[in-house]
């Protein structure tokens, strides 16, 4: 036994070496100190100095996202804990594998108001997935691996282990991760095959159909990205996706619809709100994508792939609710529709064509160029074109950008779009950046930002310096709080309280100041250079593109209004918002 | 959709792994997602096996109930949720204690009453009883009804245990 026995710190290592963990994202303190020290005496885990610890847990989903890995995070108790919790929420929110390492004061000191103490189980109890906290270092091997098992299988999510600081010193035994079965978590992957069959007939019979696809695909991994574009093409049907579900399906594909939702294109909400049969794989009508819940594609059967139980029926009744994993139930569905030599409807889907190119001659993402001021739609399809021959990879902030960058920015795979969709956090986009550069060294990372959001996050610059991760920040910088301008131009007269992004640093200087590059783009005419230059750059770079103050992203479904009911740019002059849209966000 | 359906009282029993924070995460959720707990139970039930059997009262439109089960069930520490107002033909009751304090003709209609429902005394004084009353929850609504005008004191109730008929586990 005795030979076994190791200390909890020891015992950290080990299990996630175990685990195959080669990185982790962290920030020392008093209470973690034993495992840093364990940290410095091993080679076999890259640890990552972050600057704050949200940027720690945002690092962590960028690796998590871009590889299909759990990400991993190692934080200090009290401050260290409370400042990882945006990043937990995010997680949760977006369904991102995490397994968060905290420290805790010890054992003996619980319940004391020491000093750095907080009740860390007690906080993330509603942003984590699950959380433990560990009081012997005998259980801490068996909740290690049962920690990774919890947040990487069934819908995932980010889980905390809260480890006090007597516990790392203490001894005790290891057991590797072939001897831990969870007692009672045992999600369903395979989907019922009669709810499949059912499904199918619906699909096969189907006039007006349109697949609504979302990060459930992504998440299942490569292998449903690959059953989904073999279904629907040989079906035949439109398919559009969530924010979340972006790269699932070629953007150049001409059944691609783009981006469905409050900004999502004409035709994909339009084809949303008349479909007959919707066929949503792992997305999961998300207020941003239903819009109005009563006028949400009133006159179709609904068909509903999750992982998640809980979320079918949630919001929008379903008539097929199949419980499993994308992957698996994808494969049913194809290998069923073979056998039963099942074909589409061929003259209702032409005319559901004909219908749906009167809705894309709409060309709702269109935008006026000018010969003074760079659009910001403008400088995202520069940055697309002169970036496409490379792996690129693109994270952003959230606001104004971060719509145009999902509208005007295709992706061809999936895993290569990460945003924070569900919690809708500013400054998740450079540490994410981090993160996904740490995972792909040589790829191009982009980080599409805003000037307000990447100031919550801007210290973690500092970390892409040290670790000499080439990310390049594509600053949209329109002086504003664009999207929340954009909401009081709406809703409230134009009365722009406190969405002015006043004192402002020089980005450049700022750049020099990190030991980065900093590079200005003011007039159309400098972009496609200035870009070229950006890429061309082997460090870390900030790009600051000055573009139209005001310019709006469209088109929107403002809140409480109907797919059908979209303000399009070319006439959104003097549109507004109905009283009972006014309550929601 | 779901705000035109009409709200129904459905008893939840959950099967849960005793560990530390459990009641909590239950307990969390229905706070955090706004639902109702008319009434919660839990004890452990088995101790080599470390489970703890929750018993909660709750109203919802049918969608929403739906929603309770779905959301308990995606909790980790959770081996099973059943809902004994559906799924199948089951027994409630609930205990409850009720003190009543006076003298003369009130105490005497207040013992009188507590024969009527079977309650027990379990403590008594020159100027008070304490009442023991099992039954379904709307019986002991009756009783305490009754004592209120007869010098009813306090009250302690353990919420409402259920379990379905036959021979079958949970
Ligand atoms: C942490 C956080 N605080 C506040 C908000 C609300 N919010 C949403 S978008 C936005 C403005 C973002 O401005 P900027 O980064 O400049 O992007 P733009 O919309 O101008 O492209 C704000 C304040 C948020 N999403 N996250
Ligand atoms: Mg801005």
């Amino acid at each position: 036994m005795a030979a076994h026995e190791m200390t909890g710190a020891e015992i950290v290592i080990k299990a996630l070496v175990d685990q195959g963990v080669d990185t982790i994202f962290g920030y020392p303190g008093g209470a973690v100190l034993p495992i840093y020290d364990a940290l410095f005496q091993q080679n076999n885990i890259r640890h990552i100095l972050v600057r704050h610890e949200q940027g720690a847990v945002h690092a962590a989903e960028g690796y998590a996202r871009s590889t299909g890995k759990p990400g991993v995070v190692l934080v200090t108790s009290g401050p260290g804990a409370t400042n990882a919790v945006t990043g937990l929420t995010d997680a949760l929110m977006d369904s991102i594998p995490i397994v968060c390492l905290t420290g805790q004061v010890a054992t003996h000191l619980i319940g004391s108001d020491a000093f750095q103490e907080c009740d860390t189980v007690g906080i993330t109890r509603h942003c984590t997935k699950h959380n433990w906290l560990v009081k012997s270092a005998p259980e801490l091997a068996r909740v290690m691996h049962e920690a990774f098992y919890v947040a990487t299988h069934g819908r995932p999510g980010p889980v905390v282990i809260d480890i006090p600081k007597d516990v790392q010193f203490q001894k005790g035994e290891y057991a590797g991760p072939q001897n831990v079965v969870h007692r009672t978590y045992r999600p369903k992957v395979k989907g019922d095959i009669d709810k499949i069959k059912e499904a199918v007939d619906l699909i096969a019979n189907a006039k007006k159909p349109v697949f609504y696809t979302g990060g459930g695909v992504i998440n299942s991994g490569n292998l449903a990205s690959q059953l989904l574009r073999e279904f629907v093409r040989l079906t035949g049907y439109p398919i559009t996706s969530t924010l979340m579900g972006l790269g699932a399906y070629p953007a150049s594909d001409k059944q691609w619809l783009g981006m469905l939702g409050m900004h999502g294109t004409f035709e994909a909400n339009n084809a949303m709100h008349d479909c007959d049969v919707l066929i949503n794989i792992g997305a999961r009508f998300d207020d941003r994508v239903t819009g109005r819940l009563d006028a949400f594609a009133p006159n179709s059967k609904k068909i509903h792939v999750d992982i998640d139980a809980s979320s079918i029926n949630k919001n929008v009744r379903i008539d097929v609710g199949i419980v499993g994993d994308c992957a698996h139930v994808l494969e049913d569905m194809l290998r069923i529709w073979k056998s039963k030599a099942r074909r589409p409807d061929k003259d209702a889907l032409a005319d559901w064509w004909k219908q749906i190119e009167t809705w894309r001659g709409r060309k709702s993402l269109s935008f006026k160029t000018s010969e003074d001021v760079i659009k910001p739609q403008q400088a995202i399809q520069r940055l697309y074109e002169l970036s496409k021959h490379r792996e690129t990879y693109i994270t952003t902030e959230v606001g104004q950008h971060q719509m145009w960058a999902a509208q005007h920015f295709p992706f061809e795979e999936p895993k290569h779009w990460m945003t924070s969709g569900g919690l809708g956090t500013m400054g998740y986009g450079l540490p994410a950046a981090v993160g996904v550069q740490i995972a792909h060294p040589d790829a191009l990372v982009i980080d599409i930002a805003g000037e307000a959001s990447i100031q919550m996050c801007m210290q973690e610059i500092s970390t892409a310096v040290q670790f000499m991760l080439p990310v390049k920040i594509f600053i949209l910088n329109n002086e504003y709080m664009g999207m929340v301008r954009q909401w009081q131009e709406l809703l409230h007269e134009g009365r722009y309280s406190h969405s002015y992004s006043d004192s402002l640093p020089d980005f450049v200087k700022l750049a020099e100041a990190y030991g980065a590059t900093g590079i200005r783009a003011e007039k159309p005419s400098e972009l496609d250079a200035a870009i070229r230059k950006m890429i061309e750059t082997p460090g870390p770079v900030i790009f600051d593109c000055m573009v139209d103050k005001f310019e709006n992203c469209y088109p929107m479904i403002p809140s409480g209004a109907a797919h059908n009911e979209m303000i399009l740019g070319d006439d959104a002059e003097g549109a507004t918002v109905s009283e009972e849209g006014k309550m929601l966000v | 959709m779901s705000t035109d359906e009409k709200v129904e009282r459905h008893t939840i029993a959950i099967l849960v792994d005793n560990e530390a924070g459990v009641l909590a995460r239950v307990v969390g959720l229905f706070s955090g997602r706004g639902y109702n707990i008319e009434s919660l139970t839990v004890g452990e039930v088995d101790q080599a096996e470390h489970t703890s059997r929750i018993t909660v009262v709750t109203a919802g439109t049918p969608m929403v109930i739906e929603q309770i089960k779905a959301q308990l069930d995606r909790l980790v520490p959770v081996h099973k949720v059943m809902d004994l107002t559906v799924e199948t033909n089951s027994v409630e009751r609930e205990m409850a204690l009720v003190k009543v304090a006076g003298t003369g003709e009130r105490r005497v209609e207040a013992l009188r009453l507590s024969d009527a429902f079977r309650a027990r005394v379990i403590d008594t004084t020159h100027t008070s009883f304490v009442f023991e009353v099992t039954g379904t929850s709307s019986k002991i609504d009756a009783f305490i009804g009754l004592m209120r005008p007869l010098g009813l004191v306090d009250v302690s109730r353990t919420g409402v245990v259920a379990i379905a008929r036959g021979p079958e586990a949970m």
